[in-house]
């Protein structure tokens, strides 16, 4: 086992070239890589001393071969220095705070300057605090000193121009000359920089030698017609190179000063593209088909780069990716994996007294389902389980055998859908092998992974040791996470069809003989009814209520209002006449139905109750067999939505025009009354603004009016009003808009007035102020738009469309920033947070140290409950 | 009004700020088992800092309303 070493400290420095040329094995001077024989060339880029990986040879520099040699630095002198991009800002500032005298070379401050400077920063590093306000502020004070303090030298302006040329005045500093004038900066006039002398002198970032990285991390590669195809690193190392030479070339033979110049500036932008090949101002360097070169910077730099795509963010193996479906049978725990990704996912299993007649059969079996796919005998071989060599294979099994078998019923997997946004989209699941191709999920698990079956996939990774297993069971098991830590409620619970069915199961009227009620029951492991509710002609019957009790676990107390629930001015309680009052005693329903706000995910409060007073298992049961009830309710009832669900009667229709005719009445009054001067400005308002705000609401005031109109001929039995009212899916504004009124269409929740001079469209008269003319829906979407209203609503939809185009990345942006800055915060032992030094950040975590996921809500404790728990209130007893 | 003559600390919206006595700020530093660097910071020229008259190395002792807590104390340390 290799020992962990701890990382103390990282320090950053520059490279000297003297570094450069010590830790290279060879000085690259030509630009050819291979000779017409196709082997590489000495001193050229591909020289074998810099690593090999062509197959078959062996490194000359470490004798190691492909894959087992590292690989080995080289370098370039380069003909003149060159600025490194990267330090151009730092490059200008200290040209800008240092003498330009012959023999001076001093920084811009008196010693009685400096010295304050340099014990400030020093107070600042004890402190454990950032430095560069000090080193920016030196900066600053510095260049304005236009005469040096030390030698009297009078200051010339200095220009620094994208990308990486500097003026003194109208004269163009060479990098040369910017590095002589660096080397004469005295030692200890560098820590005013904020730089290390020991690790970094201001003249190494004009680069005289420029390293070259090794092969390995430039490989080369043949192409199918057998042509070499190089990296596009060694592409813009041979640039330099070729450059280099013409340069030094023609400054031998004594060329034009202007030729020399033209030259330097090209081995610059080669040079500044070699590090970085998107700097502003500088032309990207293309390769021949017209694609920009992916030169270092590139390949460190962003999502796929190489911190956020290979060492933050990996592939993995055991890991599985399909398509979700649901498959309300499931428990929410459970996880169904296709029997193909089965067979091909495993699990190091080590042979033992007790296991081996188990895995001698899976050896046996082979690649078919349970089987095994690989077996590691102890002699460290590894053999490949087909189905010639699986039963030769299986007698050669022994104690200490490792099998790779295939992933079977009650596996613990962990199960992921993207974007993970909160711990919750990770979660331990247990494997059920399924037929088919899709993972299958219970419905109810779908809200912390915030996923629905439109095409959804996601990913499915094996724990292959006992630790990983162990921990993922005590930390990610479903059942674990019922409770959201975002608000301290269930983030798993009942959606769509499960609160439909939950609705239509428990409300008045149904009734339910023998066979059917346990017929309901089927999936739970209820197999005794209570007493039945009724006997007709002496045959029992039960109510819906009564079979949903079955599955509530025992004591349980509860009153609260159903999500039906009108919020009546006086409400009736137990005689309500929608039956929204909930009473639940002993775990009895007794009256009112279960819907949303009784099952739901984030609002149910029996699930809340039952999470949070009986233990993990007991809730994941109760969620499990209210899903199984739920399915099983819907589908004996049968229950569908369809076009002819919004048809309304010629009355309802008739009804609803009126209430827009006289609406449109009320605006031409409203109108009418505006253009006579006889309205009355509301406060803070103009008059034009008023005139708005009060067709604004006249027109709100007839859609919902139309809606009320809709909901009373449709009747309560209506599919698209059971879903809604029961909180399962949609809301009576859809309903309305369907059947009833589209209504009004806005942008930046006004009425639409752009367009045309003084009207929105030529269909228009001018300054009609009409509701039509401004973007008023009258129709349905039933009946259809006509072509003006059609037009609106393309309007105030686009809207919409942007504002959540835009919301989803902003907001993902956000997450990424909020989650860089909090990950290494810890909570401790004693309830405070800090952070990786041991700083605090919180004196107490959350202000009050609660753990929300183990809250009422955010609330530490419900007092009013424990009260009624405690004395037993039998008028309020459970009320929430 | 002048400048000077303006109280941070009677509005609403600014907490109670306390400069601690060096007995005190042990406890709290050993309480906590913090080095005065580890300690949130403030600067001496923020405005509260200054109305209290807290100089560089001061603990100060921070009362506020808190949503979730109602009331809660935290401590800063003055710099420079
Ligand atoms: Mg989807
Ligand atoms: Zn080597
Ligand atoms: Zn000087
Ligand atoms: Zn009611």
């Amino acid at each position: 086992m290799t020992s962990l070493k701890r990382i103390g400290r990282i320090k950053f420095g520059l490279l000297a070239p003297k570094e450069i040329r010590r830790m290279s094995v060879v000085k690259v001077i030509t630009a050819d890589t291979y000779d017409d024989d196709g082997f590489p060339i000495d001193m050229g880029l591909m020289d074998q001393r810099l690593g090999v990986i062509d197959p078959g040879l062996r490194c000359k520099t470490c004798g190691n071969r492909p894959g087992a040699c590292p690989g080995h630095m080289g370098h370039i002198e380069l003909a003149a220095p060159v600025v490194h991009v990267g330090y151009t800002k730092l490059i200008k500032k200290i040209l800008l705070s240092i003498c330009k005298g012959e023999n001076c070379g001093r920084v811009k401050l008196t010693e009685k300057e400096k010295k304050e400077f340099l014990n400030r920063m020093e107070e600042f590093r004890e402190n454990d605090r950032p430095i560069t306000p000090i080193v920016e502020e030196m900066f600053k004070t510095s260049a304005k000193v236009m005469e040096c303090p030390h030698c009297g030298e009078e200051q010339i302006e200095i220009k620094f121009e994208k990308p990486t040329s500097y003026y003194e005045g109208d004269h163009k500093l060479m990098p040369a000359e910017i590095r002589k004038r660096f080397e004469k900066i005295p030692d200890e006039d560098i820590p005013l920089f904020g730089m290390d002398v020991n690790v970094a002198r201001p003249e190494w970032m004009m680069l005289r030698v420029l390293p070259v990285p090794p092969v390995t991390a430039r490989p080369s590669i043949t192409l199918e017609s057998g042509q070499r195809s190089e990296d596009d690193l060694t592409h813009k190392l041979v640039d330099i190179l070729r450059i280099n030479q013409r340069f030094q070339e023609n400054r031998e033979a004594g060329a034009p000063q202007l030729i020399i110049e033209d030259l330097l500036e090209l081995l610059q932008y080669h040079v500044t593209t070699f590090f970085d090949n998107a700097v502003s101002g500088v032309p990207s360097a293309r390769h021949r088909s017209g694609r920009p070169l992916k030169t270092l910077s590139q390949r460190l730099k962003g999502k796929e780069g190489r911190f956020r795509g290979s060492l933050s963010g990996k592939r993995v193996n055991f890991s599985a990716r399909t398509v979700i479906s649901p498959e309300p049978n499931l428990s929410i725990n459970e996880v169904g994996v296709p029997k193909a990704i089965a067979e091909e996912l495993t699990l190091p299993v080590v042979v033992t007294e007790r296991n081996i007649e188990e895995m001698r059969e899976c050896v046996r079996r082979g690649p078919k389902h349970p089987g095994a796919n690989y077996l590691r005998r102890i002699d460290g071989r590894r053999i490949k389980i087909t189905e010639q060599n699986a039963e030769e294979v299986a007698e050669t099994i022994e104690y200490g055998c490792r099998v790779d078998r295939h992933l079977k019923d009650g596996d613990i997997v962990l199960f992921n859908r993207q974007p993970s946004l909160h711990r919750m989209s990770i979660m331990a699941h247990r494997v059920k092998v399924m037929p088919h191709r899709t993972f299958r999920i219970n419905p109810a698990v779908c809200p912390p992974y915030n996923a629905d079956f439109d095409g959804d996939e996601m990913n499915l990774h094996v724990c292959q040791t006992e630790e990983a297993r162990a921990e993922a069971l005590l930390l990610m098991d479903v059942q674990r996470n019922i409770l959201s830590p975002r608000f301290g409620g269930p983030i798993i619970g009942g959606i769509h069809d499960l609160i439909t069915g939950m609705y239509i199961l428990t409300r008045r009227g149904k009734m339910f003989d023998e066979n059917s009620a346990l017929e309901l029951l089927r999936k739970t492991d209820i197999r005794k009814l209570p007493e039945p509710a009724e006997l007709i002609d002496g045959v029992p019957y039960w109510n819906g209520k009564q079979i949903f009790s079955q599955i509530l676990p025992p004591g349980l107390n509860l009153t609260f209002n159903a999500k039906i629930c009108y919020n009546c001015d006086k409400c009736r309680g137990v005689d309500c006449e929608r039956d929204a009052y909930v009473v639940i005693r002993d775990s009895q329903l007794l009256h009112g139905v279960m819907d949303e706000a009784a099952v739901g995910a984030f609002k149910g409060k029996v699930l809340d109750r039952v999470v949070k007073e009986y233990p993990n298992e007991t809730a994941r049961k109760f969620i499990d067999d209210m899903s199984h009830l739920a399915i099983r309710s819907i589908m004996s009832e049968g229950f569908s939505f369809g076009i002819d669900d919004e048809d309304i009667p010629k009355d309802a229709k008739i009804q609803i025009d009126e209430a827009v005719e006289l609406a449109n009445q009320k605006i031409h009054k409203l109108v009418d009354a505006y253009e006579n001067d006889e309205l009355e400005p509301l406060p803070g308002r103009s008059l034009d603004e008023t005139l708005e705000m009060k067709i604004m609401q006249e027109l709100g005031r007839a859609r919902d009016e139309t809606g009320r109109t809709a909901e009373r001929f449709m009747g309560k039995d209506n599919s698209a009003v059971v879903m809604a009212v029961s909180g399962a899916r949609g809301s009576m504004l859809n309903l309305t808009q369907m059947a009833a009124c589209v209504g009004q269409q806005s942008v930046r929740g006004e009425r639409i007035h752009r367009g045309y001079i003084g009207r929105t469209l030529p269909h228009f008269r001018r300054n009609d102020l009409g509701a039509d003319a401004h973007g008023f829906v009258a129709s349905s979407y039933k009946t259809g738009l006509n072509p003006t209203e059609f037009f609106f609503h393309a309007i105030g939809g686009r809207e919409g469309l942007v504002d959540t185009a835009v919301r989803t990345s902003k907001s993902g942006y956000f997450q990424r920033r909020m989650i860089n800055a909090l990950q290494d915060l810890e909570v401790k032992y004693d309830g405070t947070v800090r952070e990786t030094h041991g700083g605090l950040v919180q004196f107490m975590y959350g202000e009050d140290g609660v753990d929300p996921s183990k809250s009422d809500y955010g609330k530490a404790v419900n007092v009013k409950r424990i009260v009624e728990a405690v004395v037993g209130d039998e008028k309020g007893a459970g009320r929430v | 009004m002048k400048k000077k003559d303006i109280d941070v600390l009677k509005h609403e919206l600014v907490p109670e700020h306390v400069v601690m006595d060096d007995k005190e700020a042990e406890r709290i530093m050993r309480e906590y088992m913090v080095s005065k660097a580890q300690l949130p910071k403030i600067k001496e020229s923020d405005s509260a800092a200054k109305q209290i008259g807290a100089k560089s190395g001061d603990i100060i002792k921070v009362i506020r309303k808190s949503q979730t807590a109602d009331r809660f104390v935290s401590y800063r340390i003055t710099i420079k």
